[in-house]
């Protein structure tokens, strides 16, 4: 695989394959802790390490464990299980070293185990190896650092329309999280814009 | 939870009072995710509401055995492996179907909606009244899925259950189906569901204390301390 792929594979997880405005992953933290610009970092911060880490993991369990011995269809139990005992992890790791970043991210740690863009894009990178045998580790590490820094963009973009919303003036049975979602869909529109792009970049 | 009636309570109270989806704003990923068409929004629905009485009944048999300080890595295996017997079972049985859901099937283990329901309900109440209690919640699921899918399918596709629609067949407002219009309609189905819950509300005031939060704990209007109003 060449850094041009690779590249490729960064970019399109970001921008065509954003996974909370395209895939619909993680809508709930999206819309949870999108309200205030430092919370959306945090969190955003918080679940791209986590994904990568869960890829780094999950891959060679799934590849080297459960498919020699075919056990596969252990594949949803054995990885929620990876990414709640990994979350923990680096909870308690973070605590001791760096108490800093710990407290910066303290309260969204727990929350990621049952983010489901954790959990979708380890299993993703999966089906794409499955289709294209190219697709390997690195790969996959790619994907899901791409994947994580969609999150943070679409995050940060999203943190900003609902700063200028809170001065809005909203009808009664808007207010609230259905307007949120209205503009979610409109963030959504611009990123359909994006369709192709990478593909025109690289070749 | 000897009486009849609020066992027939535990049923329907997720169906309309508490949609899972519409008012508690639990599993929007799957909502957004599937409901490009009816077909799938519906498989999703059963296929979520089949894995949420199993695991409710067994957490909830299972409710005094489990030590209270693991309980959420006990709920997450239970829960994962129900819904890998559920995979399985659509795999064999309805090939199409886990084709059209993907990896949104092994992600219903994340559904807030199941873990949310182990933790409130069945970690407190008994056998029936949770089987009971995730037959309604999921079939409240299945009814926003089913309501979402059909809106989007016609307005962005032009067909129901993949029949043409005449007219919106031949003109479909595309974006529907795409990411943006899943946001949009979800939104506006939120809204309405505010909207009916605020007339319900006032309605109910002006009659009795049925809509009143503190109902419950409440003994009725002559109780100065509990009522709210």
């Amino acid at each position: 695989m060449s850094l041009t792929q690779l590249i490729g594979i960064f970019l399109a997880a970001i921008l065509t394959e954003n996974y909370v405005l395209c895939k619909f992953f993680g809508i709930c933290p999206f819309l949870g802790v999108s309200k205030k610009l430092d919370t959306a970092l945090g969190m955003s911060a918080a679940v791209t390490f986590v994904m990568v880490l869960a890829t780094a993991v999950t891959w060679p369990i799934y590849t080297y464990i459960l498919v020699p011995k075919e056990l596969d269809y252990l594949q949803t139990l054995v990885f929620i299980l990876v990414i709640a005992g990994l979350v923990q992890l680096v909870e308690i790791v973070l605590k001791r070293f760096i108490p800093s970043l710990y407290h910066a991210l303290g309260i969204y740690l727990p929350l990621i185990t049952t983010n489901c863009a954790v959990l979708g894009v380890t299993m993703l990178v999966l089906d794409k190896g499955a289709e294209n045998p190219s697709f390997g580790y690195i790969a996959s590490l790619v994907n899901a650092l791409g994947a994580g820094i969609g999150f943070l963009v679409a995050m940060v973009m999203f943190a900003g329309v609902r700063e200028k919303l809170e001065s809005c003036d909203i009808p009664e049975s808007l207010k609230g999280l259905p307007i949120t979602l209205v503009s979610a869909s409109l963030v959504a529109c611009s990123f359909l814009g994006f369709n192709g792009i990478v593909d025109r970049l690289l070749n | 939870m000897a009486e009849k009636t609020p066992l027939t309570k535990e049923f329907t109270k997720g169906i309309i009072k508490e949609n899972p989806v519409l008012c508690l704003v639990l599993g929007t990923c799957p909502t957004l995710a599937v409901t490009t068409g009816v077909s799938s929004a519906l498989g999703m629905g059963i296929a979520a509401t089949a894995v949420l009485v199993c695991s409710n009944s067994v957490i909830s048999a299972l409710r005094k055995v489990i030590p209270a300080k693991v309980r959420i890595p006990a709920y997450i295996t239970i829960i994962a492996s129900f819904v890998t017997i559920v995979q399985m079972m659509i795999k064999a049985y309805a090939p199409a179907l886990n084709d059209s859901l993907g990896v949104y099937l092994p992600l219903i283990v994340v559904n807030c909606i199941i873990l949310g329901r182990a933790e409130m309900f069945a970690s407190k109440n008994s056998i029936a009244a949770s089987a009971l209690d995730g037959l309604g919640m999921g079939i409240g699921f299945t009814a926003a899925l089913f309501l979402m899918g059909s809106i989007r399918e016609i307005l962005g596709a032009g067909s129901w259950f993949g029949m043409n629609i005449p007219l919106l067949g031949q003109n479909p407002i595309l974006i529907f189906i795409l990411p943006p219009g899943g946001f949009f309609v979800f939104g506006m189905l939120m809204a309405i569901a505010n909207r009916l819950n605020t007339n319900a509300e006032r309605k109910a005031r002006e009659t009795a204390c049925a809509a009143c939060p503190m109902s419950e704990s409440c003994n009725g209007p002559d109780d100065e301390k509990e009522c709210v109003k």
